[in-house]
């Protein structure tokens, strides 16, 4: 994560009042050293204050689970500077400094009662006496992982961008986007859910606070809404299956429903407490996930829109799909468990989940279902995990995964090709295109400059776009169909169709 | 299973308060082992333990291993006489200590003479362990990486007049200079209280 320590260091840097790493020692210190002061092995020299020696050094407390969200932890100065530049003199206690340098620093001085006091402390701070404590260690070591094994996680950092194979893939795909848009002031947050493309052939985008719809035949813009408070944002969009509404998910945790044609907005649902983050369409059912981890089932056509909820995460709601039968509804958190809950209530009158997946080890925001065979769902996890997981949720088997060595936010299957495409971060932001059920790399397109967010399929299936950190949209033509072939396919679905035709008779 | 059943129903004793930690312990230092790479993700496998999918090794010398310090646990806690354990990292070569995982343990003494059981739910115990083991899991996106192929030590902290017992020797904290710290969650059974946290080297810029 270079660009999460550079941004760390970089405030560290600019705030001045932290020591500065990597400086010359300070004079005392220097002497400290000379004189061989007393002190832990790795600790010499390095705190000028006695109680500190017995503490770790620079304790912080994040307030959220570390690595699950973008905001940098704060560090709290526990030393007096390294360095004889004073920036900020209201932190440093200048005359407990002067006296320390001043008097040679000989702990034998110490007065007994001083002595109780430190002891006293260290009891109070570390819960028990460290002075006391006897540290054991189990001799013997276990061997050691076997030669030459080097840790795998380096491929995460290091990855080297593979020469294109010799392998024929069989139809060109190209490898630069067709198009690429701006998406200023796209929110760079993994959990939300940005972009969605209509039946319509209309592509909208939640841009901070506004939503935006784009006209993928004529090229026009539509500034569709902007929320009222500037500190809220837009969290969700998702277009009805129709394409003529547009339900959108808020950080003040609103789902609103708008008309397209008129612009106008048609309902605003209010139910959850939190964000919601997450949203799926069934016929007029509107299911949306927010970020206490529940459900919720809305029918837009009634007044009591809130008919149903859903409790079966911890952490929120992510990933959110419907399957195209209507029979099932997967969903994925942050607490690394996919649910997969069934379209009825079941006898108790609640809903519960028919399955549960707890094999990714971390949030699962990629959720989608396969077209052609019916109950296969597509997982993929966050950093922790980065694997794609492919399940019969009627079984509860997993039936392949396979590691994507990088982050995976989106999933989407593309029925031209029996093939499925992933997004990813860190390190290349690429998109992966797979085939299925061999689970093998097609190709990978480049080209985003920071994680992709978000991915949506064409109306037609053959282009996919993706929005990025980078604040742009690409779109890769992907799944074209040759001409000939979708002459074939045409062709073929409606041989079928006569079949059933004569099958009623 | 049968056994958890009837735990449910008697609440929390010394015992089962100080086997619930040591279990703790076992899966939580599986996981380190397999998210930090210290050994070929090959060699873990999956379990279903606390509602989740953890990964814990195969290796038999390296179970054989974990078990004797995890026996060895359960029996301080039992007496209230470990106060720490650690995870200690360090690089093969320079035997420099790279990331040290440090679990404090706060154990009511008073339990000792106690007959009743506490009240606790296995469930919100349960719950609270899903909690640090998920954060455990998620501590990969921040912390470095481990560049050399590293080892890993653990250490007990003991009250200073218990015996040694054989196979065990005394050692220093293997403190790591110039850390950066972050403090997860911790959880209780009301008798112990384990908090974790983990400190790593600071990153020194290119």
């Amino acid at each position: 994560m270079a660009h999460l320590v550079f941004e760390a260091d970089l405030h560290g840097l600019l705030k001045l009042d932290t020591p500065i790493p990597n400086a010359p020692l300070a004079r005392w210190q220097r002497k400290a050293k000379e004189s061989g002061a007393p002190g832990p092995g790795a600790d010499a020299g390095v705190s000028p204050m006695k109680p500190a020696n017995r503490l770790p050094s620079g304790s912080k407390t994040p307030g959220r689970t570390p690595g699950k969200s973008a905001s940098k932890i704060q560090s709290t100065p526990t030393k007096a500077g390294g360095d004889r530049y004073i920036p900020n003199r209201s932190t440093m206690q200048m005359d407990m400094a002067n006296f320390l340098l001043t008097k040679e620093n000989d702990p034998a001085e110490d007065s007994p009662t001083k002595k109780e006091q430190q002891k006293a402390w260290a009891v109070n701070l570390n819960g028990f006496d460290v002075e006391e404590a006897k540290i054991l260690r189990l001799s013997g070591k276990p061997q050691n992982a076997p030669e030459g094994y080097q840790n795998n996680l380096k491929v995460l950092y290091s990855q080297k961008t593979t020469p294109t194979s010799s392998r024929k893939n069989g139809r060109y795909i190209p490898s630069m986007p067709d198009r690429i848009l701006d998406a200023p002031e796209i929110r760079n947050d993994y959990y939300l859910n940005l972009i969605d493309w209509s039946s319509q052939n209309f592509l909208a985008v939640a841009l901070d606070n506004s939503v935006y719809l784009w006209n993928c035949t004529s090229g026009e813009i539509i500034h569709l809404l902007q929320m009222e408070h500037p500190d809220d944002y837009v969290s969700s969009v998702s277009w009805v299956k129709e394409g003529n509404y547009l339900a959108v998910g808020t950080s003040n945790a609103e789902v609103q429903l708008w008309d397209i044609q008129q612009q106008k907005r048609l309902r605003n649902m209010v139910s959850h407490s939190s964000r919601v983050g997450s949203l799926s369409w069934n016929s007029y059912i509107l299911s949306s996930g927010a970020r206490t981890g529940h459900i919720h089932h809305h029918d837009v056509r009634v007044a009591e829109h809130h008919v149903a909820t859903l409790s079966g995460h911890t952490q929120e709601v992510c990933g959110l799909k419907w399957s195209l039968d209507g029979r099932y509804l997967a969903s994925g958190g942050n607490d690394n468990l996919v649910n997969i809950w069934p379209a009825t209530q079941g006898d108790s009158g609640d809903y519960a989940p028919v399955q549960t997946f707890t094999q990714h080890q971390g949030a699962v925001k990629a959720v989608a279902w396969c077209p052609w065979q019916s109950n296969v769902l597509a997982t993929g996890g966050g950093t922790s995990d980065r694997h794609i997981r492919i399940w019969n949720v009627c079984s509860g088997t997993c039936l392949s995964a396979v590691d994507a060595h990088s982050q995976v936010c989106s999933i989407l299957w593309s029925t031209n090709y029996k093939e499925f495409i992933s997004g990813h971060g860190f390190v290349q932001n690429q998109l992966v295109i797979w085939k299925y059920p061999t689970m093998t790399k097609v190709t990978e397109l480049r080209g985003h400059t920071a994680r992709v967010l978000n991915l949506t399929m064409s109306p037609d299936g053959s282009m996919v776009a993706s929005a990025a950190a980078d604040e742009t949209l690409r779109f890769w033509r992907c799944f074209e169909m040759d001409p000939i072939k979708k002459k074939e396919k045409e062709k073929a679905n409606s041989a079928k169709t006569s079949i059933i035709h004569q099958g009623i008779r | 299973m049968a056994r958890q059943a009837v735990r449910e129903q008697q609440g929390i004793t010394l015992r089962g308060s100080a086997e619930i930690v040591a279990e703790f312990f076992s899966y939580g230092i599986n996981s380190i082992l397999y998210q930090r790479g210290i050994y070929p993700p090959e060699t873990f496998t999956r379990v279903q333990k606390y509602g989740l999918t953890l990964l814990v090794t195969t290796d038999p010398e390296l179970k054989n291993y974990l078990n004797n310090v995890v026996e060895q646990m359960k029996e301080w806690l039992c007496k209230c006489l470990v106060q720490r354990l650690v995870v200690v990292i360090s690089s093969i070569e320079s035997n420099e200590v790279l990331e040290r995982w440090q679990f404090d343990i706060e154990c009511d003494k008073t339990a000792k003479d106690e007959t009743v059981p506490r009240e606790k739910s296995q469930k919100a115990i349960q719950d609270e362990i899903r909690s640090v083991i998920r954060q455990i899991t998620a501590t990969v996106t921040f912390l470095p990486l481990l560049e050399t192929a590293c080892a890993f030590d653990l250490l007990i902290y003991t009250d200073k007049d218990m015996a040694v017992p054989e196979k065990w020797e005394e050692s220093g904290p293997q403190f790591i200079a110039n850390s950066e710290e972050v403090r997860l969650r911790s959880f209780t059974t009301t008798i112990h209280k384990v908090n974790s946290m983990v400190a790593y080297k600071k990153d020194s810029f290119p």
